[in-house]
Order: structure tokens, then C-alpha cells, then sequence
């Protein structure tokens, strides 16, 4: 098997006296898409806000490409309440908890369940602004306009990416001016402006129809070829995460309850009891 | 590319604008004598001009980064204080500094000056100038580490609350010797103090050196608007978790831009001194703020020409077009048992209440003036077609 791009390892987030995701392990390997599925409330968002830093999970660590990116532990007050497992495993391992900045510069950029692109601004500047975290030249060299060079470079490298996503097209229209579908392909082009290794997507699909939903899938294909990349996805659309998963990760209550590749979790007793229910007299 | 030269050639017309203007003001402040009845029309370019400088560097916080705040008249404060310091003369220092021994014995533009002539006065106010707004920068970044980690009315409290420390400090006996107490700083070196001598012609530049300091200011603020940490200042408007997502150091930009910010309300305050040639405390209270936030909503937050066309008019409004109102007479109409002391607020607060009732967005909008002039033409430009087609 190829080598592991992401891994999740024992990673638990507590809110309270509310135990969001337990004792979680992933290992994303290097050029698949892998699906992290669950019904609602399973935690699946929150474990993608735990990996990109935008939170600090409560206990457990994240490698990225073999390097530790996050590590955390129960800090002194959480120690009490602390529900998870293995509280006591990363006790004397320092704690490493970047801000979601730090972590898309490391390579891992992510698309949002509600669309979050910039309402005011143009489907041009939404992707040229990914692009500003590459910026070569300094505050004072961008600010007096001395960074010619530099500005035409991210300009170019935008143009290009509409180009190849097809979105030239739009390039001056406002980004909410356009339909939903594009909206999403807006969306995932904004994130493969950052030149990423690992793509997180969640719930890509949401309010998609069946046709645009098909397309997706192929899209997401055609990127993962295209810019040699590894995808983690959070989805509802059973279709599209069978037809297009080479692994998958099943979660209900926080919990890992099955994982494997799609044909092997359809049949899965356990993820037909999370997602159908099983009548209370069997 | 097309749009390429397309830009080039809007950057020529906007330069050549802003050029044209420039010459015209310093025609003005040679033409126009003090007597004259035009004569008002300089004052509103003067204060006109400060504010229009202190609105845009407002509009870069409030209406670019999105960062609500109100501090604008605690760093002006700090802008026009440190000109003040660093360019009262010598000799004047005992005077001005009557009930305290006067800690700073230096001026810079008298140094230069002294060495180096008429050229380095100028030079001396250059450098006045810039630390004026590096004070107020400096200032900013040390209140910036804790109160930026606040958000929307949580921001504007705590930085009007610390405009409002900085003015008492500044007023505190203690630091009499530096800051002359709660009394006023004069004598330093002001717009009306500047002339030169030009072919045999004597040369005055009351009006032209505020409005040179804004251009060139509001054209710095133009160009990192349109710069890539511009752009990282929209996205932090519009969507912070994206922004953050996307790679933006929110803490980073956040700081640039409040200290940016406040390095132009530094020499906006530092031009304030210049033109009205005192500098007190007591002048920069939070209703100085509110004026200059009213600016920016009356041109349009989002909206760097807006600010400048809401400052104008506020001001000219203001001291000169509804004076009469105050003083009995209002045109040609002689009422003073109605047009005496107050009613000129009455009227304003009546403009301003319809201005905001038929400009919802301000005067601008978040459209530049450039933009409206391209809007007007490709109207025209329509037109025309049409009229050929038929």
C-alpha cells in the first residue's frame, strides 16, 4: 500500500460533559479519496475542525506526511471530567496546537458544509486571494506596488486555475451571483489555489441534484489525477461516497464503528443498524 | 492583454487628475486673498483635507478589514502632540511650556534648519511628520495585542475606552514637562508659517501643504487597498473563518491593518496641528471620532472616494455653506430670531437624516469614483449603439 498522508491518531473532542468524537484513528493513504461518513450528529464536521486547527482537540495526535501537527492532551481542568480514552498516552508529549492558518500553509486545505466564499468580491479575487499565503514579497514591497513579479505570478497561476476548472468564464461575476453548483466547484478551486497536499472536503454535495452530484464525482476524480492529491471527504450522498471511495471510514456518536473499502462497509451490519435502525423486538 | 493597458491608462487619467488638482489648490492659495469672500473655500480645503485623511485611514479599519473601531481621535491626538514636541523652537519653548520645565529641548525642523537652510525646515516637518504617525503606530500595536483578540462591539468599546486614557494622559500634570499639562502646545512650525520665493514671486502654501499630505497619504492607502494585503483585509471582512482557512494569519493581518490604520490618523493628527497651529488635548474628545465615523457612513463605508467627497462636504457644509444659519442671515433671508446659535445643527441633523434615508450605503456606496465614471461611460457608450442600430 502506498504511504499514509494523514494520520489520525487517538483523537478525542470533549465539549463539556460532551464526548463530540472518541478515540478517533484514520490513516489516509497518498492518492485516495477516503470517506469519513456517519449519520447526523456522528461528529464528522468536528472531526475535520479538530484537523485543521480550528479546534484543539482534548486529547490525541494528527500526523501529516510523518510529522506530529497537532498533539494534545487533558489540560489540568479537562482532566476530571475527561470521558475519552487514553487519557494518559500523550501526557508527556508537548502540546502542538497551530491555528487553521498554520495548517493550510502545511499543505491541508479544506472546503466548508455551508458555502464560505467572499460574498463582496469577484470569482477572480476569491481564488486570488488563496494565493496570498505563496506571497514572495513583504508587506512594505506589496504596498507600494513593488512586487510586479510577484503579483503577475499570482495572477497568472488564478487565471490558469479557472482555466483548467473552467470558471474563466465567470471570472468578473460576484461569487454569490452564481448558481449553487458552482458555487461548490468555486469553492474546491479557492482550496486547490492554496496548493495543497491533502484536500478536505465537507459534505460537497449538500444541495446538489442527482446530475450535478455525478458530476462531483467525476470532478473530484479529475482533481485528485490532476493535482496529485489525497482527499478526505465527509458525505451524506451514499451514491457518490460508494461510487468514488477507495476506503471508508464509518463514525456514529463520535465512535469508529466500521472501516474498510465500500463494498466491505455496505454490507456491515453495524453501519445498516447506525444509518436504518433495527426494530427494538429483534 | 487588453485589460492590461486598459488599467495602465486609468492609473495615467487618475494621476494626471490628482496632479491637475494639486496645481489648481496651490493656484488657489496664491489667488484667493484673505479678505475675499472665497476665502472660506481655503479653510474647508485645510480642514477639509485633515479630515478627509483621517476618514480614508479610518474606512481602511472600519470598512476594509471590518474591524469596528473608535479610537481614531486618541491617535490623532498622539499624531499631532509629537509634531508638536518635536518642532515648537527653542526659543519658544519657555513660553509655550509656561508652568513646567520642559523636558524636550528639540526641534527638529530649527536643527536642520539651522544647518542646512530653508531645505532642511522642510525636511525637519517631513521627518516631524513621520514620527507623528510612527508614535501613533507604535502606540497602536502596543494597544492592539489585547484588544484585537475582540470582535464587532467588543472592539469599538475597548478602543474608544482607550482613545479616551490616552487623552487623560496626555492631560496628566505629571507629564507637564513633556506635554505642557491640560494647556495647549503652539508656536511650532504651521501651514500658515510656509513660503517660498518663486521667480521674485512670494509663494504661500496654507492650503497646499494639508492637501499634499492627505493625496500622498490617501494614495498610499489606495495602493495597499489594491495590493494583495488588501485583498487579505476584504476576505477578512467578508468571511473570517474562510480568510483563516484560506491561510491568512488573522492575528497578523489584523495587526497590520490597525497599525496602517493609525500611523495615517498619526499624521492626520500631526496636519490637524499644522493647520489650526495649536495642539490640545482637549480637542480630541470621542465626538471627534463620531464626526469622522459620520464621514465615513455618509460617503460609504467600503468606499476610499466616499470618504474623501463625505469629508468635503461635511466640512464645507459645516463651516461654510450653513454658517448662515448661525448668524442670522441664511441665503439672503434676514431672520435672526431663527437663524441664531444652534439652528445650523438642526438643519444638518435634518440633511443628515435624508442623505441616510436615500443613501442607505452612503453617498458612494462601496463603488469608487472611478468605477461610477466607467459606469457612466459604458452608459453612454450604450446609448449610442442603440441610436446607430436604429
Amino acid at each position: 500500500m502506498s504511504e499514509s498522508v494523514l494520520r489520525v491518531e487517538n483523537v478525542t473532542m470533549q465539549f463539556g460533559g460532551v464526548v463530540a468524537v472518541n478515540n478517533l484513528n484514520l490513516d489516509v493513504h497518498k492518492n485516495n479519496i477516503v470517506s469519513l461518513i456517519g449519520p447526523n450528529g456522528a461528529g464528522k464536521t468536528t472531526a475535520f475542525n479538530c484537523i485543521t486547527g480550528v479546534y484543539q482537540p482534548t486529547n490525541g495526535i494528527v500526523e501529516f506526511n510523518g510529522k506530529t501537527i497537532i498533539s494534545a492532551h487533558p489540560d489540568k481542568k479537562m482532566k476530571k471530567i475527561y470521558q475519552g480514552e487514553n487519557g494518559e498516552m500523550y501526557v508527556n508529549k508537548p502540546v502542538i496546537d497551530p491555528t487553521p492558518d498554520q495548517i493550510t500553509k502545511m499543505g491541508i486545505a479544506r472546503t466548508f458544509q455551508n458555502i464560505r466564499l467572499w460574498k463582496s468580491m469577484s470569482v477572480f479575487d476569491n481564488v486570488l486571494i488563496a494565493k496570498h499565503m505563496n506571497a514572495k514579497k513583504g508587506f512594505f514591497s506589496a504596498a507600494l506596488h513593488t512586487n510586479k513579479a510577484d503579483e503577475e505570478r499570482m495572477r497568472e497561476e488564478t487565471f490558469e486555475l479557472l482555466k483548467e476548472q473552467g470558471l474563466d468564464k465567470y471570472s468578473n461575476d460576484l461569487a454569490t451571483s452564481l448558481p449553487y453548483g458552482i458555487q461548490r466547484r468555486l469553492e474546491i478551486a479557492r482550496a486547490l489555489a492554496a496548493d495543497p497536499k491533502l484536500l478536505l472536503l465537507d459534505e460537497p454535495a449538500a444541495g446538489m441534484n442527482p446530475q450535478e452530484t455525478i458530476e462531483l464525482s467525476q470532478f473530484i476524480k479529475e482533481i485528485r489525477d490532476n493535482h496529485n492529491l489525497t482527499v478526505l471527504l465527509v458525505e451524506h450522498h451514499m451514491d457518490l461516497v460508494m461510487n468514488i471511495s477507495d476506503y471508508i471510514y464509518v463514525i456514529d456518536f463520535g465512535k469508529l464503528i466500521s472501516k474498510g473499502v465500500p463494498a466491505e462497509v455496505q454490507n456491515d451490519p453495524k453501519v445498516v443498524e447506525a444509518y436504518l435502525g433495527v426494530s427494538e423486538d429483534e | 492583454m487588453l485589460d492590461k493597458t486598459a488599467e495602465k491608462r486609468k492609473n495615467i487619467i487618475s494621476f494626471v487628475c490628482v496632479l491637475a488638482f494639486l496645481i489648481l489648490v496651490l493656484i488657489l492659495d496664491q489667488v484667493i486673498k484673505p479678505t475675499s469672500k472665497m476665502f472660506m473655500l481655503l479653510t474647508v480645503l485645510q480642514k477639509g483635507s485633515v479630515y478627509a485623511l483621517a476618514a480614508v485611514s479610518m474606512n481602511l479599519l472600519n470598512g476594509f478589514t471590518g474591524l469596528f473601531s473608535l479610537g481614531h481621535a486618541g491617535f490623532m491626538l498622539i499624531g499631532a502632540y509629537t509634531y508638536a514636541i518635536f518642532t515648537i523652537p527653542d526659543k519658544a519653548r519657555d513660553v509655550v511650556y509656561q508652568y513646567y520645565d520642559a523636558s524636550v529641548r528639540f526641534s527638529i525642523p530649527e536643527k536642520l534648519g539651522n544647518s542646512m537652510g530653508p531645505f532642511g525646515t522642510v525636511l525637519g516637518v517631513v521627518i516631524a511628520v513621520l514620527l507623528a504617525g510612527l508614535a501613533a503606530a507604535i502606540f497602536a500595536y502596543l494597544i492592539g495585542l489585547p484588544v484585537l483578540r475582540l470582535k464587532s462591539d467588543y472592539l469599538a468599546i475597548a478602543t474608544l475606552g482607550f482613545a479616551e486614557i490616552i487623552r487623560a494622559v496626555f492631560q496628566w500634570s505629571k507629564l507637564g514637562p513633556v506635554t505642557n499639562g491640560s494647556n495647549l502646545l503652539k508656536s511650532f512650525e504651521r501651514t500658515s508659517t510656509f513660503k517660498g520665493v518663486l521667480f521674485g514671486m512670494k509663494l504661500k502654501f496654507a492650503t497646499f501643504v494639508p492637501v499634499l499630505i492627505a493625496t500622498v497619504s490617501i494614495t498610499l492607502i489606495v495602493l495597499l487597498v489594491n495590493s494583495t494585503y488588501g485583498r487579505a483585509f476584504k476576505a477578512i471582512r467578508d468571511d473570517e473563518i474562510a480568510a483563516e482557512a484560506m491561510g491568512i494569519n488573522l492575528a497578523k493581518h489584523k495587526m497590520i491593518s490597525f497599525v496602517t490604520s493609525s500611523f495615517f490618523a498619526g499624521v492626520a493628527g500631526a496636519s490637524m496641528a499644522m493647520v489650526l497651529s495649536i495642539a490640545q488635548a482637549s480637542n480630541f474628545k470621542s465626538a471627534m471620532t463620531y464626526e469622522i465615523l459620520l464621514m465615513v457612513v455618509l460617503g460609504g463605508i467600503g468606499s476610499i472616494s466616499g470618504s474623501v467627497i463625505g469629508s468635503m462636504l461635511f466640512v464645507a457644509a459645516s463651516e461654510w455653506w450653513l454658517r448662515g444659519l448661525d448668524s442670522g442671515t441664511f441665503l439672503g433671508i434676514n431672520a435672526p430670531g431663527v437663524f441664531r446659535n444652534g439652528f445650523r445643527l438642526v438643519v444638518f441633523s435634518v440633511i443628515i437624516m435624508v442623505v441616510v434615508l436615500f443613501f442607505r450605503k452612503g453617498i458612494m456606496g462601496d463603488r469608487e469614483l472611478t468605477d461610477v465614471i466607467a459606469g457612466w461611460k459604458a452608459k453612454s457608450k450604450n446609448k449610442k449603439g442603440v441610436t446607430d442600430h436604429e
